[in-house]
């Protein structure tokens, strides 16, 4: 298995508390990695640090064996590394159209190029079919801002994928969305991990989404990972279930 | 742009142009022409403030080094095509600079700094008098004549205002409405989630600043050249929070609210000017039931009418 994303001995503070504590981890060529852990656990600044959000207070990231340490999120972007938030990121003035669009406009052609090039950057027949994808299609035209939360999360999730990226890294993808959408959303997940080989880290509180998803998770409590290993075996973990429920 | 706008559009264009030929007096055509300098200043802090979302305390300060830049040059003998060039070129170097700090700081610290520039500029402008001839100014700046036309009377320099105007109109509205436009947005509306899909938000923000202050040059270089005297007093902190309000006014980040709003800044007071003492008390009085009632601007209006 090749891996695509290190992760070594990463820490970052924030003034007196260690928020992510010397955490190491693989992720390998399209594999589902999944990443659970209890509230405040460390799992959302660890992903600021592997994308150069906020910068490790030590530690490196190596990104398909170069080193990408605090690397601007543009930069890591054009490498092939995409994410999607916590919280709702997308472009609210703008319409579903142009948020896909802008997802995907600065991989293509020169920056003076796009400038006098068209206005959907060339993008439009794709960015059409990324919208049907994700079910969004009667809304092409609306501004983001009017979607309802579980169509602006599917939205800032085609977005993510718009570049076509080789990884991605999903910061809760099923919060907020009903369990209709959210099977259909765990089908098309594992359709671009089959068909078009992405490689996905997925940071989930929905144990049933994260099962039936993942081929391996690791578990984060404290900013240090307690457990790495299948989807079964960390269901039965002690330290898992310690971690969520107490001693 | 629907049918009847554009119609509408079409209309005002025509009327502009043909303002000249129905006698009015020289005052009038002299307060259009400053409306149209004036308009492409307000067309590049609508770019910096309205569609990036970078807030700009110094366009007015921009603008006077446009006019200084192009003064100096017109008064050496360079045509006044060389000297909006070059007042251009200036203004998008310094612009592309002052947007530095717009990297590490936003909001009302970014104001501050862009006001210092600001200040900092007006204390060049009446201080290095070797240069600017300080609060003296420079005068005898001459209009330009151009393969033997004479645009040194009123009436053709208005046009070759109004000509600038729409050729710096037609470059920008390209601009916004290509992918730059969605960047510049992407930058306003949310730079973390616009860095996270590629978008060198360090390099747009540059460019917001840079090409903003350029267009605050090119005016610069057409108000020196329309007024024939320049001196510091224009250029101070008052003129670019006119600026701003024209922005504010008009409706930041769509792209006629600069149009409309430098013609409330320009051409209102003229018209209330017949209110005597009043007029200022009146315009202040409508500026600020307006940013009350619709703070999106005067094009925001028919919008929130018909929501009523």
């Amino acid at each position: 298995m090749t891996p695509v994303l290190e992760a070594q001995d990463l820490r970052r503070s924030f003034g007196g508390v260690e928020a992510v504590r010397g955490i190491s981890f693989t992720v390998f060529e399209r594999e589902i990695l999944g990443v659970i852990g209890p509230n405040g656990s460390g799992k959302s600044t660890l992903f600021n640090c592997l994308l150069g959000q906020i910068q490790a207070s030590a530690g490196r990231v190596i990104l398909d064996g170069r080193d990408v340490t605090g690397m601007r999120p543009s930069a890591l972007n054009r490498l092939g590394v995409s994410r999607t938030f916590q919280l709702l990121q997308v472009f609210p003035q703008l319409t579903v159209r142009e948020n896909v669009v802008l997802a995907g406009q600065e991989h293509v052609g020169t920056k003076l190029g796009r400038l006098f090039g068209p206005r959907d950057a060339g993008l439009g027949t794709r960015a059409a079919e990324m919208i049907d994808q994700f079910r969004l299609g009667p809304l092409a035209d609306t501004p983001a801002g009017d979607l309802s939360y579980g169509q602006q999360k599917l939205l800032d999730t085609a977005m993510a994928f718009m570049a076509g990226p080789r990884l991605v890294l999903l910061d809760e993808p099923a919060g907020g969305v009903n369990p209709t959408m959210l099977g259909g959303l765990r089908e098309r997940l594992r359709a671009m991990n089959g068909e078009r080989g992405a490689t996905f880290v997925v940071i989930e509180h929905n144990m049933d989404f994260v099962m039936q998803l993942c081929t391996r998770v690791i578990c984060i409590a404290e900013g240090q990972i307690i457990a790495d290993g299948t989807p079964a075996a960390i269901r039965e973990n002690p330290a898992v279930i310690e971690a969520y429920l107490g001693s | 742009m629907t049918g009847w706008r554009r119609l509408a559009l079409v209309a005002i264009i025509i009327v502009l142009i043909a303002a000249p030929l129905f006698g009015l007096k020289s005052y009038v055509i002299y307060t259009l022409s400053l409306w149209a300098v004036t308009a492409i200043a307000a067309l590049g802090l609508n770019l910096t403030l309205g569609y990036a979302g970078q807030i700009s305390l110094a366009q007015g300060a921009f603008v006077g080094v446009g006019a200084y830049c192009s003064a100096l040059l017109t008064i050496a003998g360079v045509p006044l095509g060389g000297g909006v060039v070059a007042a251009f070129l200036l203004c998008l170097a310094l612009g592309w600079m002052l947007g530095y700090p717009a990297l590490r700081v936003r909001s009302h610290y970014l104001a501050f700094v862009t006001l210092a520039f600001s200040t900092l500029a007006y204390l060049v402008f009446r201080n290095e008098e070797w240069l600017t001839g300080g609060t003296y100014g420079l005068s005898n700046i001459p209009r330009p004549v151009v393969l033997g036309n004479d645009f040194v009377r009123p009436n053709p320099f208005y046009w070759l205002c109004l000509a600038v105007l729409a050729a710096v109109s037609a470059a920008l509205w390209r601009l916004v409405q290509s992918p730059w436009g969605r960047a510049f947005t992407a930058l306003r509306e949310n730079p973390v989630r616009a860095e996270s899909l590629g978008v060198d938000i360090r390099h747009y923000t540059l460019l917001a600043f840079a090409i903003g202050a350029g267009l605050g040059g090119v005016s610069g270089a057409l108000y020196a050249a329309l007024v024939q005297y320049i001196d510091p007093t224009p250029f101070g902190l008052n003129y670019s929070l006119s600026l701003l309000l024209m922005v504010v006014v008009g409706g930041a980040g769509r792209f006629f609210g600069p149009f409309l709003g430098a013609a409330v800044a320009v051409l209102l007071p003229e018209w209330l000017r017949a209110t005597g003492d009043f007029y200022l008390v009146i315009y202040a009085g409508l500026v600020l039931v307006l940013m009350v009632f619709c703070p999106g601007g005067l094009l925001a209006l028919p919008a929130r009418l018909r929501r009523r």
